[in-house]
């Protein structure tokens, strides 16, 4: 069971404190839209064996939705972030780099 | 024959006798056996029979990892299934019986599969069962679900009277097993000041220990053991606890254990196991090693054990598995159990060493005693049947031409020992293949991580691969003098002899309790199964209770030779937990029952149990679905009170109705994406019904929206819809349009809701007075705040049945003097509370849809004819591109109809209009299903809503709908609104 930490308020939780909402930083594609891009967006994600962006909600804590960078095979967790923003912040960019040159070092 | 020795025993306590019966004979034993040291006591030493084969079964083992002695356990409502007798702690009338036996354990009928064990080899079941195919319905299938099952399910009637409960732990570091590696671990990370669990799945500290002897800094280790329990629990940080068995390890540090709390007191007070949820930062996993079977022919007869199971018995419950002990081993370990049997009084007649140049030390020690030892030397095959007799003797370089023949009754056999590495397996951990020592250890570089990236399992001691005392200590981190004997290497043996030839190796048993023997793993690696997951699963081995502790490592070693590859790349299964088998009721807890999930009352929950409603759950709520009089059927009640609401005036607790505030400048615009239609034009004072679509298209919600003011509207959703709904609105409003100045509060509880409806209803709230209700000041679609009564409400003219309706909100507070003050004015207008199904049928009457009968999650609202209920002018509302797509402008869609049966009945629920021909599974073709179905009391007839297809193009055409009992019944597409289509009583 993963422990998360929330951004906005802090606490870090059990998994069952919160409620996976798949990948992050999707683009939505609305009316107008072309049937590629629709169906991309509607259904077709990311399921890497390593680093994934997704989207959590502390749905029994303060409610609030954001984004963690968690490697699914390591189950380590590079970082949490608020979901109001389009791509990952840089830090926990350089997070995940420095892990994959060191796990390459090994 | 086994028996007890007149001395001994280290935990046996004979001033305390305790009586059990097994298999209907009455017998004794001492407080502090367990079940199986009980029975060899009692010479029981055929304990079972084998799954596929009926083999006579007897005790293997003296702990956990036990294939054959599952017993059924206790009677009545405390009757359980494959209880291992070896881990079962005896009581004062304790009650066990055998399992797979019939008529009885010594003259099994099903023994006879034994004779087709040439038939029921590997990969039976998938090719016998094939052809001819219709045989499976009536004869393959019934016959194996007969003989499918190990023991006997408890009685469906027979409620588990036990309780059971779960417990949260938090420590630094979670120590697994008590042994000496785990106390020694225990204590450096105590005296680092962490906060240390130490569990131990036995009542015992020291592990093997005790049994295996040796000296830690001139202290005996049960001396050291003691020392070391007392200096931690000296310390304030650091907690213990026997019989806790760690069960599993999970992502991030969680654990589940299993604690036996009163196994051995049935009926005490307070739980019978208890579930521990643990968090530990970090695990260690000093869970010791089996001790693997040989594998030679004959290996399954009952009085061949485990070597180090023997000494056990003798050392803890001065127990003898027989008086003539024959020693067959590959390592130095079992002359422990040589010596221990000697010295005990019984007789070893020969220590059969398969290492051409024998042991160490303890060979010596072993010869110093007279003890004979042949190396080079292994068995043939076993005599006897029920109980060994004997063995017969070969050279394990050999073919098994037999050299000898030695009369015994009891086998002690070793091939080595693998370390117990399921806790650090679970997580991912890996293992490395260690050729030495012929073992699988867990590979230190590669541990399960933690969300930090590090490593939060180590294994140590026996569970890492260090075998002797000397090298425990030191895994575990002291630096005591260890006196032991040095111990020579073992010899990988993984059939013996070397050259068994068939029909040796089709008595040579793996996996005990599924009677998987060496022939049917190497069968499989014939027919091509090369993945050791698929041969495990082709030949069942190490699929059964025991999960293949004895036998994996074993069966894993043929399949590489089989196969002419080395066994790391073979590899293992895969290690999941639980460890060993744990309660169904230590996993549910506290979780039954009354408390089995929360349930949600309405403030009137108690008036409407005294009125004597039938209950209805939905979501978590409890709703009324009638409430029947005297002599009244739910049937009856549900027409009473559909023909109250039409004629007169009908009340309904509607609090269950979600409710949503969305406030903020930005208000109108997020409902105008949230909904198909224009919410931001919605004047305040006024209602509009709306609809919700998932992104896509798909219909998921509806409800009423009264706007508040300016910049607030209440949002009401179904019942059952409240959370749903406030959770995607939330989704919305944070992940995608977050600049929007939007608030949302669920404020569903604030607020008991009542339904006032029927011709008179005005007249009830007239006589309530206050509040101006008359349609000229309170139009339909219309909302007012005032007094009503004298308490303060919020009146809603919005109609779900098609009759003059109101629908009043109060604080839930004055929720039931509203309520009464309702009753009271009503009375002279013949009002009647109604429920949930009076609520269904008028609506369907009606012709409006409910979420969840209409809809399935496949259903667009253009389906449903609600068009009119989606916006043409607005750019973007959630659903909208999804409902572009070609299928979903299909006009073949199946939509919205009324449905009336020519003969006046009611359709069956779900019931499908099959349409000509047949699809290529030679089903009949289908064009439409019922939706909604009810008996009409105000039509005297069954309607029905349905969909089907191109349905509101085909009025008046006639289609059928085929029944379960072969009959069918034909009904004519009409208008779905059956019921007053002009709508004028609701406009009143």
């Amino acid at each position: 069971m993963l422990i998360l930490t929330c951004p906005y308020c802090g606490v870090a939780g059990e998994e069952t404190e919160f409620h996976a909402g798949g990948e992050a930083h999707l683009k939505r594609f609305g009316p107008g839209s072309s049937d590629d891009d629709f169906d991309a967006y509607m259904f077709a994600r990311k399921n890497p064996k390593g680093v994934h962006f997704e989207r959590w909600r502390h749905v029994f804590g303060c409610g609030k939705w954001f984004h963690a960078a968690r490697d699914t095979a390591t189950l380590q967790v590079f970082g949490t972030y608020p979901a109001q923003v389009s791509g990952p912040p840089q830090d926990i960019l350089d997070r995940i780099a420095a892990a994959t040159s060191a796990h390459a070092a090994k | 024959m086994s028996t007890r020795l007149a001395t001994g025993g280290s935990r046996i306590d004979r001033s305390k006798p305790r009586r059990f019966t097994f298999d209907g004979a009455g017998l004794r034993g001492f407080a502090g056996d367990t079940l199986a040291s009980a029975l060899l006591a009692n010479n029981r030493m055929l304990v079972g029979r084998s799954f596929k084969y009926h083999r006579p079964r007897g005790i293997v083992a003296a702990g956990v990892e036990e294939p054959n002695a599952l017993v059924n356990l206790g009677t009545g409502a405390r009757h359980e299934p494959n209880q291992r007798a070896t881990t079962t702690a005896l009581f004062e009338g304790l009650t066990a019986t055998p399992q797979n036996v019939w008529p009885s354990l010594d003259h099994d009928i099903g023994a006879v599969n034994g004779l087709f064990a040439p038939f029921l080899t590997a990969g039976f079941y998938y090719k016998m069962f094939l052809y001819p195919r219709a045989f499976w319905k009536h004869v393959y299938e019934p016959f194996i679900r007969q003989s499918a099952g190990l023991g006997r399910a408890p009685a469906p009637e027979d409620a588990d009277p036990d309780t059971y409960e779960h417990f949260h732990a938090f420590c630094d570091v979670l120590v697994a097993g008590g042994g000496v590696a785990g106390l020694q671990a225990a204590r450096v990370a105590a005296r680092a000041g962490q906060r240390v669990l130490v569990l131990e799945q036995t009542s015992h500290w020291g592990g093997r220990a005790p049994v295996d002897g040796g000296t830690i800094d001139g202290q005996t280790t049960e001396a050291w053991t003691a020392a070391t329990l007392a200096e931690l629990a000296a310390l304030p940080n650091v907690r213990f606890r026997t019989q806790v068995m760690v069960a599993g390890v999970y992502d991030h540090g969680y654990v589940l254990a299993h604690e036996t709390v009163a196994d051995d007191r049935p009926g005490a007070k307070g739980p019978r196991h208890r579930l521990w949820r643990i968090r530990a930062t970090r695990i260690i996993s000093a869970t010791g090693a089996i001790e693997r079977p040989l594998s030679f022919a004959g290996n399954d007869v009952p009085g061949v054990m485990l070597a180090s199971a023997v000494r056990d018995y003798i050392a803890h419950y001065a127990v003898s598995p027989g008086d003539r002990v024959v020693i067959v081993t590959n390592n130095d370990d079992a002359y422990r159990t040589a010596l221990a049997v000697h010295r005990a009084g019984l007789t070893v007649p020969v220590i059969l060493d398969a290492r051409p140049a024998g042991g160490g030390a303890l060979m010596a020690e072993a010869r110093a005693a007279g003890l004979r030892v042949e190396t080079g030397r292994a068995i043939a095959k076993v005599l006897g049947t029920k109980r060994v007799t004997g063995v017969a003797v070969c050279a394990q370089a050999g073919e098994g031409a037999v050299l000898d023949t030695i009369p015994c009754d009891a086998v002690a056999m070793s091939g080595g020992w693998s370390p117990v590495v399921h806790l650090w397996s679970h997580c991912g951990g890996k293992l490395i293949w260690d050729a030495d020592r012929a073992m699988f250890r867990p590979d230190a570089a590669r541990p399960p991580t933690d969300h930090t990236g590090a490593g939060f399992v180590t294994c140590t001691g026996a569970a890492n691969g260090a075998l002797t005392l000397a090298e425990v200590l030191a895994d575990a981190g002291a630096t005591g003098q260890v006196d032991a004997p040095l111990e020579a290497a073992l010899a990988p043996v993984w059939m013996m002899p070397q050259g068994a030839g068939p029909k040796l190796r089709a008595k040579a048993w793996l996996d005990f309790q599924n009677d998987v023997k060496v022939s049917d793993v190497q069968q499989a690696a014939q027919e091509g199964y090369q993945s050791v997951e698929h041969a495990k699963r082709y030949t069942t081995l190490g699929m059964a209770t025991d999960q293949g502790k004895l036998s994996n490592i074993n069966g894993l070693a043929i399949l590489s030779d089989a196969l002419g590859q080395p066994i790391p790349q073979t590899g293992t299964t895969t290690f999941r937990p639980p460890y060993a088998p744990i309660s169904m009721g230590a996993i549910g807890g506290a979780a039954r029952g009354d408390v089995f999930q929360p349930i949600r009352r309405t403030c009137l929950y108690d008036w409407h149990e005294a009125a004597g409603a039938h209950w209805e759950p939905v979501g978590q709520w409890r709703r009324p679905y009638c409430y029947p009089r005297a002599g009244e059927t739910h049937q009856d009640a549900v027409r009473r009170e559909i023909t109250t609401v039409r004629s007169a005036v009908g009340l309904l607790d509607a609090s269950t109705l979600g409710k949503l505030i969305v406030k903020g400048p930005d208000a109108g615009r997020f409902l105008d994406l949230i909904y198909t239609n224009m919410m931001s034009t919605l004047a305040v004072g006024r209602c509009r019904y709306g609809l919700m679509c998932n992104e896509n298209g798909f219909l998921s919600d509806d409800g009423v929206v009264a706007r508040m003011s300016d910049d607030t509207f209440l949002c009401h959703t179904t019942t059952g819809g409240a959370d749903r709904i406030h959770a995607h609105l939330e989704e919305w409003l944070q992940t995608e349009w977050w600049d929007l100045q939007v608030y949302v509060a669920n404020v569903t509880e604030h607020w008991a809701q009542f339904a006032v409806v029927g011709p008179k209803a005005r007249q009830v709230l007239e006589k309530l007075g206050g509040l101006d209700v008359s349609k000229s000041a309170l139009p339909f679609m219309n909302w007012a705040e005032g007094t009503l009564g004298g308490v303060t409400a919020r009146v809603f003219r919005i109609s779900f049945s098609g009759e003059l309706s109101y629908e009043i909100a109060v604080p839930v507070s004055l929720g039931r003097a509203f309520w009464d003050a309702l009753l009271a004015a009503g009375a002279e207008y013949g009002a009647a509370p109604y429920g949930t199904e009076a609520l269904h049928v008028l609506r369907a009457e009606k012709g409006f849809i409910m979420i969840g009968d209409e809809t399935d999650g496949t259903v667009i609202p253009q389906d449903l004819g609600l068009d009119w209920a989606i916006s043409k002018k607005k750019p973007d509302y959630i659903g909208k591109r999804g409902q572009e797509r070609l299928r979903m402008v299909d006009p073949d869609r199946w939509k919205l109809v009324g449905l009336e049966t020519l003969d006046g009945s009611v359709i069956p629920d779900g019931a499908y209009a099959v349409a000509d021909g047949r699809n290529a599974n030679g089903q009949r073709n289908t064009q439409g299903r019922v939706t909604s179905t009810y008996f009409s009391p105000t039509l005297g007839r069954g309607i029905a809503m349905g969909l089907v297809r191109r349905g509101p193009d085909r009025m008046g055409e006639v289609i059928e709908f085929p029944k379960l009992d072969g009959s069918s019944v034909k009904a004519r597409i009409v208008s779905p609104v059956f019921y007053d289509p002009n709508g004028e009583k609701q406009d009143a």
